[in-house]
């Protein structure tokens, strides 16, 4: 087992489990710092991949970003005096059944396909070639994305405000 | 045995499951949320693997920059509008909040 693996597996054991952490939990902290954790594990698989900029990217808008915003709803939607702050699982039997089902569909899918793998290129820096790709040949689509955000800030802005 | 496309392939249908059974299971809307978030993150997972083994080059990473535009923009409409329901019900369980007016 190489480095390369050993690192891969390390990486998977903490997202999972992590993830179990943010569902399982019945303490809603709890599951958002579980989730910063599977998230920066999910950067660790990017970097696996040889997707640098995705990973540095991952890190500053999830983790920086989406799960601030996270916690600031939490801090928000609960009174801290409250036992509010813990949540239950419903159905938890029948929600687990159909989702073990889903996913082992899933897995079997995976590895049945015989994926058309193609010979791995060697490592080669890629923010050059994604900063490229953005002006040429996704520039409609970054240019979009870009007004998207543009809508989401001022309607979250309205729509978050007392309209009193 | 040697880490390739279908370790990539299977930790993130674990992680799709988990999200979906937040999804399915959990009443709180911000833990519906974090469902919704790593859904999102075990696609991403399947694109770039792809994009690494499948010789799609540097487009499968394009478009998971996509992808996260998409779940930041969604993240705050979201918590926008749980933030409106607890203001109008005084909580977040959605199972409580069957009305469009109060």
């Amino acid at each position: 087992m190489s480095l390369y693996d050993g690192i891969f597996y390390a990486f998977a054991i903490i997202t999972v489990v992590s993830a179990f952490i943010v569902v399982l939990s019945k303490n809603i902290i709890y599951s958002a710092v579980s989730l910063f954790i599977t998230l920066f594990g999910v950067a660790g698989f990017f970097v696996l991949l040889h997707a640098d900029f995705i990973a540095v990217t991952q890190i500053m808008i999830y983790i920086g970003g989406i799960l601030v915003l996270l916690i600031f709803g939490v801090m928000l939607t609960t009174k801290i005096t409250d036992v509010k702050l813990k949540t239950k699982n419903i159905n938890a039997l029948t929600s687990a059944i159909f989702v073990i089902g889903i996913t082992a569909v899933l897995i079997f899918i995976m590895l049945t396909t015989n994926w058309k793998v193609a010979e791995v290129v060697k490592y080669d820096e890629t923010i050059d070639k994604i900063g490229v790709l953005l002006l040429t040949d996704y520039l409609l689509p970054f240019e979009i994305a870009s007004i998207i955000l543009l809508i989401a800030l001022i309607g979250a802005a309205m729509y978050a405000r007392k309209s009193k | 045995m040697e880490v390739g496309l279908n370790h990539f392939l299977i930790v993130s249908a674990l992680l799709f499951g988990i999200g979906l059974f937040a999804l399915v299971s959990r009443r709180n809307a911000i833990l519906v949320l974090m469902g919704i978030e790593l859904m999102l993150n075990a696609a991403n997972i399947n694109i770039i693997a792809f994009s690494r083994y499948g010789g799609l080059g540097v487009d499968g990473q394009v478009i998971s920059i996509f992808v996260i535009i998409l779940a930041v923009a969604e993240a705050a409409i979201a918590l926008a509008i749980v933030l409106n329901i607890y203001n109008n019900f005084s909580t977040i369980n959605i199972d409580e909040v069957r009305t469009l007016k109060e």
